[in-house]
């Protein structure tokens, strides 16, 4: 089953063991071993690469956006931040009188902008499950709005690439008002823990890293059997042939939406898990320019294959961290020929250049 | 669109299920009415007053000089451009100008583009597939699995179309002429009432013409096709009748010798 | 030191009637053919005059036309004006670190600084202080300077005796002058309005209809403000209803302005906007590429103009006129390079060289940042574009916006007759319409594209010129007006500079608009929401390019 479930597929096989292998190894050197074994991973590296797999997560969830349907989100951060903001909202709810201030009914900021009572979107998120809820919710309400308006009334290309890209914008300009009552510039933060768990422990940052793995396979097998499945074919068909497909009788509108849609709640799944494990989340993350990056991260791997998307997240973080702790400098300068040379001489990223070199044409 | 939201029956389009129209109505034996038919573009009329009527299992040729309007007439039967007036129905029941493009396409009207538009990065198998008439919202292709009937039903239209052994192969790499039928193959999946076939022979050999032809003749009594056609010899070879568009309305309509020999036609092809 | 004083008094005294009937023939001597006491005469009179006689003689002074008469009784007022202890000169003097910086009265001429000890002041009492201003605002009446009359105006307007009334009525015979000419008729309406006379009082309350003055404002607000019993104070009531429409005539008016202001804010934002996207009209309009590096365009455009500053430190309206051909120069070669190193590669895949062009617009901040720090760099503004032009008491505008909103319809002129007249715009516009025909017939289809772009980075580095005017020039600069810049064009409809000019001016004042309302950051949210929803209904903007050529 397994192996005619991959047949003809070997590199998903492949990502697929390599992460179940890290979700699995990590924490375990990180127990087994004591900390100065070369094989010891730090608290620090467990963070660091629960970090990068719900970059990847995100990635993903572009991937499908754009690899797929042909739609260059650049406001796929958005969603990811969303997501972000509802796990954080909980967390400042764990807080309760553990504060600077110590307000058994409001977060600090509240209490240094002096307000009074809660504001009515915050209720809920004391319990975890409509946290969850809304960690998937508000992302996809705000993709089936917005994709709803823009597919029906044929946005494309470019128009659609800067429209999202003013989505973001507009999203990141009103969460640094305090205003909304989303902690303004500092956004949330000084977070304690997470089901009960506290967050600066070892043991949850394996279970964050361990979550985020999961996560990540899971949705990375969920959009492969979405890709493979007639739906799938639809999508690459409008990818290429928008108009032609509509009149074959298709809703076209409506396949983009729905793919849509289940992108923003997989970004915001990502968004979800990463915000315990830096413990903080802020307005900057809105930024276009950080959709931007995503986007290079999918580029840099290969669009429209999903584990290309995996790999360039991966990877481009990983130089992104050791680049900014050597020459901070360095980081802007590498990132910027990334982008020029990845889009002028490798079209279809690493992973396109890995199926030619073995002999198989990219999607 | 304010009553769209006061009228308690309306719903969204996205609560709405697959469109279901009623079952066309030709049994006056027309199967298309296009009835005074303007379409402008800046001030340039590309149809103007026309009026056109396609009978059912018509195999119908239209002919034109370039900006007759052929490509502009087809639009509007596809839903792809909104007429500034005049009235297209579809039998004597559907009004195609209250319909977009996919629920036209799901009614039974479908079309061959100009430049052959298949999906070159799927297989030709899967280009069948996804033409196939079946249902087409977004869940139900998400667990579509083929049956059986289905195909068979491929294989037929493969086997017809000549290209039963490049069905794994992806359409991007076939040859132009290849492209061509498989494109009539994406028609014949949708076992349509009305096709529209623009320019089918446009870049073929001598004898991949022929095929064509007898081709578009077996197809004759089961469905109306309307083809467009630059190549008179091909249009002679199948015309029963011809309809002639000049300057976006009909200039004249008949048999291939009586349009050859109109002074009207001569003058309009051949100018002063 | 007093025996001193003692002595000069008793001098004074004992020459005191002469002077007395010097006086009085003098104040005659005013009157056509009569002799009048020179200019000299007056001063020393001034000087020794004891204070009870110090009025007359303030005034006998003020009545002498001579080039100093008005410093010496500005100096007089301000208490300035000293008696030189120790050779009796009158002196104008100013603090100055601790001691006094003289001026000799009568000549104007620089002397040597000296302690306050050595100087005796001339003291006033309140009433000649009063009749001092009065006689200044006299004086000023009649300079040639016109915003000096209208001070004197004003200052005489305040609280006019008969007499002072009387000598504004000549006043407002002989003045040419409309400001000035109002600010009399107001000074007439709120006296009349005073008048026990009721033709009178109607008759100035027709006149405060045509005022805005905050004066004239307050005063009828008072008059038909409902006292505490709810009645008016004011009982007559076709005076209180034409005061009462002179109120809502006035206030109009003053909405009329703060609606004037508005939309000049609304230009200057948007005349800021159109620079930033006129350049990215042309790059994405003309030939579909999305030139994301445009931000960092006109990043090096404000950084030229930094860099000149720096270079001409002393001339730094010369620097900033400079700036402009040379950001042309230096963004519209970088356009070039970039042009020619990536987008070539990259024709026919608008997404790919937004993602290239991303690159680029990192690589050049951070080399920027590299250069001259992370920091913003303030460029100062030449004399003649700083400050405002005040056109009345409620509206007045900015040089630099007013500047900045000219220099937007020049640039954009010029733009629209290069693409119009010249060959090379001929060319753009052939090879935007059809590239392979356009190389069919011989057009070197890639230098225009070079040009182009050239072109349209150029003129990014000119906006950068102009947002260094108004704007921190730093490495984020770019960032800034990237995502505004494409609402533009966008909203405009791509390939139509029209379109971009009356985008920007639209956004420009709807901002300003939605702000005194929503406060800056929710009003430009509020934008781009608009605009947002706007693409919805009008995917290609509002002057979309229309035909089969744009279906495609």
């Amino acid at each position: 089953m397994r192996l005619k479930f991959f047949a003809n597929d070997s590199e998903s096989a492949a990502i697929v063991a390599v992460l179940a292998a890290v979700t699995l190894i990590i924490p375990l050197c990180n127990l087994i071993f004591p900390p100065g074994s070369p094989l010891y991973f730090s608290a620090y590296s467990v963070s660091l690469i629960g970090k990068y797999l719900t970059f990847a997560l995100l990635a993903l969830s572009l991937d499908l956006v754009w690899g797929y349907c042909g739609i260059l989100a650049l406001g796929q951060g958005a969603f990811f931040t969303l997501g972000g903001y509802a796990m954080g909202m909980y967390l400042m709810r764990q807080i309760g009188t553990r504060g600077v201030y110590g307000d058994p009914l409001l977060p600090d900021f509240m209490v240094f902008l002096d307000w009074q009572v809660l504001p009515w979107y915050w209720l809920g998120f004391d319990y975890f499950p409509f946290a969850l809820l809304m960690m998937l919710a508000v992302p996809a309400l705000l993709a089936f709005v917005f994709g709803w308006l823009a597919f029906r009334s044929r946005v494309t290309g470019v128009y659609l690439s800067i429209i999202t890209q003013a989505l973001t914008y507009a999203l990141m300009l009103a969460f640094f008002r305090n205003e909304m009552g989303f902690g303004g510039n500092n956004g949330l933060t000084d977070f304690k823990e997470l089901l009960g768990f506290n967050l600066q422990a070892d043991s949850t940052r394996i279970m964050l890293l361990m979550s985020s793995g999961t996560a990540l396979i899971a949705a990375f097998l969920a959009c492969r059997r979405l890709m493979q499945s007639k739906l799938g074919r639809v999508v690459t068909a409008l990818r290429d042939q928008e108009s032609r497909v509509r009149f074959l009788g298709y809703r076209v509108e409506m396949f983009k939406l729905w793919v849509f849609v289940f992108a923003a709640m997989l970004a915001g799944i990502a968004g979800a898990l990463y915000v315990p494990q830096v413990g903080i989340i802020n307005p900057g993350e809105f930024s276009p320019l950080n959709s931007l990056e995503i986007v290079v991260w999918v580029a840099v791997g290969g669009r429209g294959t999903l584990y290309g998307a995996i790999i360039g997240a991966i990877l481009v973080n990983y130089g992104k961290t050791v680049l900014t702790g050597l020459l901070p400098e360095i980081w802007l300068f590498t990132l910027g020929a990334v982008f020029i040379v990845v889009t002028v001489m490798l079209p279809d990223g690493l992973m396109g250049l890995w199926l030619r070199k073995t002999g198989r044409a990219g999607l | 669109m304010n009553n769209a939201f006061i009228d308690r029956y309306h719903t969204f389009d996205f609560v709405r299920g697959p469109v279901v129209s009623a079952p066309v109505d030709v049994k006056h034996g027309v199967a298309l009415y296009l009835e005074e038919v303007s379409v402008s573009f800046d001030g340039f009329k590309a149809l103007n007053n026309l009026s056109l009527y396609i009978n059912d299992g018509e195999l119908r040729c239209l002919i034109g000089p370039n900006g007759a309007g052929k490509t502009t007439l087809m639009d509007v039967i596809t839903g792809k451009t909104r007429p500034d007036s005049g009235s297209v129905y579809y039998g004597q029941n559907i009004d195609l100008l209250a319909m977009d493009e996919p629920a036209i396409a799901q009614a039974g009207i479908c079309r061959k583009f100009q430049k052959p538009s298949v999906f070159d990065k799927l297989s030709v198998f899967e280009n069948l597939e996804l033409a196939m008439n079946a249902e087409k919202g977004a869940w139900t292709t998400l667990f579509a699995e083929l049956s059986g009937p289905q195909r068979d039903r491929i294989d037929e239209v493969l086997d017809l179309i000549d290209l039963s052994l490049h069905r794994r192969q992806q359409a991007g790499f076939l040859s132009h002429g290849q492209k061509q039928w498989l494109e009539i193959g994406i028609l014949l999946m949708q076992e349509p009432k009305v096709m529209l076939v623009d320019e089918p022979v446009a870049g073929m050999t001598h004898q991949e013409v022929e095929r064509t032809a007898e081709l578009l003749l077996s197809l004759r009594g089961r469905h109306s096709v309307v083809v467009v056609e630059h190549d008179m010899e091909f249009v002679r070879s199948i015309a029963h009748k011809v309809t002639v568009l000049h300057e976006g309305s009909v200039l004249t309509e008949g048999t291939m010798d009586e349009i050859q020999n109109d002074p009207r036609v001569i003058q309009v092809y051949l100018g002063d | 030191m007093k025996l001193h004083r003692l002595l000069a008094n008793i001098v004074k005294l004992l020459i005191f009637p002469a002077l007395a009937l010097s006086a009085a023939a003098q104040a005659q001597a005013v009157e056509p053919g009569v002799t009048v006491p020179s200019f000299s005469e007056a001063l020393t009179a001034l000087k020794d005059s004891p204070l009870s006689q110090r009025g007359r003689a303030i005034e006998r002074f003020a009545q002498i036309r001579h080039p100093q008469t008005l410093t010496v009784l500005q100096a007089l007022l301000k208490g300035n004006l000293f008696v030189l202890k120790n050779d009796g000169r009158l002196v104008i003097g100013e603090t100055e670190n601790g001691g006094y910086r003289l001026w000799q009265a009568d000549t104007g001429d620089s002397l040597a600084a000296v302690e306050s000890s050595r100087l005796d002041r001339i003291n006033l009492t309140n009433r000649m202080r009063s009749q001092l201003r009065m006689s200044i605002a006299l004086l000023q009446l009649k300079a040639t300077d016109p915003e000096i009359r209208l001070n004197a105006v004003r200052d005489l307007g305040k609280n006019p005796d008969d007499e002072t009334l009387s000598l504004l009525k000549d006043q407002s015979l002989r003045e040419n002058d409309a400001a000035i000419q109002q600010a009399l008729q107001l000074t007439f309406a709120l006296q009349d309005l005073d008048s026990s006379d009721r033709a009178l009082r109607l008759a100035a309350l027709e006149a405060l209809n045509r005022q805005t003055s905050p004066e004239a404002l307050n005063r009828l607000r008072a008059l038909t403000r409902k006292d505490a019993n709810g009645g008016y104070p004011e009982q007559d009531a076709q005076v209180l209803k034409l005061a009462k429409s002179a109120l809502v005539k006035i206030e109009a008016r003053l909405q009329f302005y703060a609606a004037a202001e508005t939309v000049f804010f609304g230009l200057s934002l948007g005349a800021v906007l159109v620079l930033a996207a006129i350049g990215l009209s042309i790059t994405f309009g003309v030939m579909g590429v999305i030139n994301m590096a445009h931000g960092e365009l006109m990043m090096l455009g404000a950084y030229t103009t930094y860099v000149m500053q720096q270079i001409l430190p002393n001339y730094l309206g010369l620097a900033l006129l400079l700036s402009i051909p040379l950001a042309f120069i230096i963004s519209g070669l970088t356009g070039i390079v970039i042009e020619r190193g990536i987008i070539r590669f990259l024709y026919g895949r608008p997404l790919e060289t937004l993602l290239a062009t991303f690159g680029v617009s990192l690589f050049l901040q951070q080399t920027v940042r590299s250069i001259f720090s992370p920091l913003n760099r303030s460029v100062t503004a030449p004399d003649w574009m700083s400050g405002s032009w005040q056109v009345n008491e409620y509206l007045s505008l900015t040089w630099n916006r007013l500047y900045i909103f000219i220099f937007c319809l020049l640039v954009f002129t010029l733009l629209l007759q290069i693409l119009r007249r010249t060959r090379l715009g001929l060319e753009v516009r052939a090879v935007a319409q059809n590239r392979n025909m356009a190389k069919a017939m011989g057009i070197p289809v890639a230098r225009v594209d070079a040009m182009t772009f050239g072109l349209g980075s150029g003129v990014a580095g000119v906006a950068g010129v102009a947002l260094s005017q108004i704007t921190n020039v730093g490495p984020n600069l770019g960032q800034a007006y990237i995502v505004d810049s494409f609402m533009v064009v966008v909203f405009g409809g791509v390939g139509n500079l029209w379109g971009t000019l009356v985008a920007g001016f639209i956004l420009g004042i709807a901002n300003k608009v939605l702000e005194p309302f929503a406060g800056a950051v929710l009003a430009k949210i509020l934008v781009l929401v608009f605009i947002i929803l706007f693409i919805q209904k009008r995917p290609r903007g509002l002057f979309p390019q229309k035909g089969r050529a744009a279906e495609a």
